[in-house]
């Protein structure tokens, strides 16, 4: 018996579980993207295209879409590894039903992640989808925007995992909500490029994981991909996702094995 | 297979659970052997739980000997987990997805395939008598049927050993019987049962052997007719008193009841013969407010080994 099909066992119960809610979230994914690109690309973009050049001398649809679709990820990922994290300890108490079957409680944490991969995975390719029709995607290099998204969302999920393991404090998430996504998401260079701010925040941007993500996602669209950068951009999100998915399994363990 | 030739299922020695400070399970010894059904006997917070979750291989062993199918808990849990049927304390079932749903997919945890689950899922149903309900969800369940779903979820994988955690606790007489009636045909079919329960008929109808454990310990150890024979007379006499109970009884009782456990609410006389009891009392002038003749029970055994009643 591998380790792998062992920690893939768990899948079908997040699987079961989200086709009690795919309608809402699948009209939500397509939705989403339409609604932001209209608004910003089309609507908003006539007035920064006529104004001001963007680095590069593109459009503002081009410029803000493969942003948008990296702050998806993380927005995905963070919901999926939060209250259902919480869930499954304290509410429906899904990992302690598994944990009395054959699976570890590596596998548990493996099976839920893998699970927010195919969710960021199905995301990812509706929002590329949805980009692609909007004519904001200008190489064939575009499609690696989907294998990003989902790394730049393990890159959040994983961390969040193990804070949600550990807390007691359910609200907390709302305050992480409020207080690290929100600001990431507006000020990651997905709006504008995050030359505007002052320097400290762009440092502060350097650091997280969505920065990293925007860049890559964006040389990838405009087919302008800078080697070296895109490949300390994958190095970046690979290591918070490592990171993230050691604590996970140390927060898990002393959560769970008592 | 593992565990036969006369070597225990379930073999423990100075088995030790400690949280932090607390000493949970302190120091206990048992062997259980294919085809039994053991019972855990004990007040809240005796370390049933502890005790069946470190045989279940969720929670390590703090000190001392475990082996499970004469393996380590430590190193082979996923091994053993295999073989086991669990029914915890706390129902962990998803109460969004159906009934058939949550069997299957917890089938699924043991790497069974698809198409041999949804005819053992039908089975098991069958055997819980909740055929009707398997496209309900779990969440409007009465208690009892959630009980009877765990049951037979946790039947998915065949085990040969049954963990069942207070299988009753919570459940009407009805529900209960419903649940001993299965626990009892699936004991006759050679399922290995070890049970917990801090209730005094179910492990009389259940147990072949039983322990009594309090305060983490194991207090005594038996059948439960061995353990009424040492540690209680053969029946009882139940006398309560409206405003007129006497102070001190051995006036009333001395040389005519072989112990005197005074409660709260009733005083119990401990004798083998409780007709000749109650009329040697009522010679003797003492008039209660009622009298009750009946066999000892195993809440007997419990009240005079820790001196306080199981439930309170
Ligand atoms: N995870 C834990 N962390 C800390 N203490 C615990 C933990 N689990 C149990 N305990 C403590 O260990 C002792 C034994 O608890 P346990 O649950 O084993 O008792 P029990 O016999 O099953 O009681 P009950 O009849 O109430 O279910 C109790 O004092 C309990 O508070
Ligand atoms: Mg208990």
């Amino acid at each position: 018996m591998s380790t792998v099909a062992l920690s893939l066992r768990p899948l079908e119960f997040f699987f079961a579980q989200y086709r009690r809610v795919w309608r809402g979230t699948a009209v939500s994914s397509v939705a989403t993207p339409v609604f932001f690109l209209l608004a910003l690309g089309v609507g908003l973009g006539v007035f920064v295209d006529r104004s001001t050049e963007l680095p590069g001398d593109v459009s503002y649809l081009d410029f803000v879409a493969p942003g948008l679709l990296a702050g998806a990820a993380m927005q995905v990922a963070s919901f999926e590894s939060s209250w259902p994290v919480l869930s499954a300890i304290k509410w429906t108490r899904q990992y302690h039903a598994m944990l009395a079957t054959p699976l570890r409680v590596g596998d548990v944490l493996a099976g839920h992640q893998a699970f927010i991969a195919a969710r960021l995975f199905m995301t990812a390719v509706v929002y590329l989808v949805v980009i692609t029709a909007f004519g904001a995607v200008r190489s064939p290099l575009a499609v690696l925007t989907v294998p990003v998204a989902v790394l730049v969302g393990l890159a959040f999920s994983a961390p969040l995992a193990a804070w949600g393991a550990k807390t007691e404090l359910e609200t907390s998430f709302v305050a992480i909500f409020r207080f690290a996504i929100l600001p990431m998401f507006l000020f990651s260079g997905i709006f504008f490029p995050i030359t505007q701010l002052p320097t400290a925040i762009q440092w502060f941007a350097h650091a997280t994981p969505l920065w990293h993500g925007v860049d890559l996602c964006r040389q990838l669209t405009l087919g302008d991909v800078a080697q070296w950068s895109a490949l300390l951009h994958v190095v970046f999100l690979v290591a918070w996702t490592a990171v993230g998915m050691t604590l996970a399994f140390l927060s898990y363990r002393r959560r769970l094995v008592r | 297979m593992a565990g036969d030739n006369g070597q225990p299922l379930i073999h423990a020695r100075g088995l030790v659970k400690r949280f932090g400070e607390l000493v949970a399970v302190d120091a206990i010894d048992f062997d259980l052997q294919r085809g039994e059904a053991f019972g855990f006997l004990g007040p809240n917070g005796a370390g049933k739980t502890s005790t069946m979750r470190m045989i279940g291989c969720v929670s390590p062993v703090t000190e001392g000997t475990l082996r499970v199918f004469g393996l380590d808990p430590a190193h082979d849990g996923v091994k053993i987990r295999a073989r086991l049927g669990v029914v915890p304390q706390l129902d962990t079932l998803d109460m969004e997805l159906t009934v058939r749903e949550n069997l299957v997919i917890y089938g699924r945890y043991f790497g069974l395939p698809r198409r041999e689950l949804g005819t053992r899922a039908d089975e098991l149903l069958e055997f819980v008598e909740l055929t009707e309900r398997a496209n309900d969800k779990v969440e409007p369940l009465s208690g009892g049927m959630k009980r009877r779903l765990t049951i037979a979820r946790s039947l998915v994988n065949d085990p040969e050993v049954m963990l069942l955690d207070e299988p009753t606790t919570g459940l009407d007489p009805q529900a209960r019987h419903v649940v001993w009636d299965r626990l009892y045909r699936l004991k006759r079919q050679g399922v290995t049962l070890l049970l917990t329960t801090h209730y005094m008929d179910e492990a009389e109808q259940l147990c072949d052997r039983l322990v009594v454990m309090d305060k983490g310990r194991i207090v005594a150890e038996g059948s439960p007719r061995e353990l009424i024979e040492s540690y209680s007379t053969r029946e009882v006499v139940e006398l309560r008193f409206d405003d007129s109970r006497p102070e001190d009884f051995s006036y009333w009782t001395d040389g005519l009841v072989s112990r005197v456990e005074s409660l709260p609410d009733r005083v119990l006389l401990y004798t083998d013969d409780g007709d000749a009891a109650s009329h040697g009392l009522h010679e003797r002038g003492l008039v209660p407010e009622s009298v009750l003749v009946r066999r000892s029970t195993l809440e007997d055994v419990f009240l005079h080994l820790t001196g306080r009643s199981l439930i309170e």
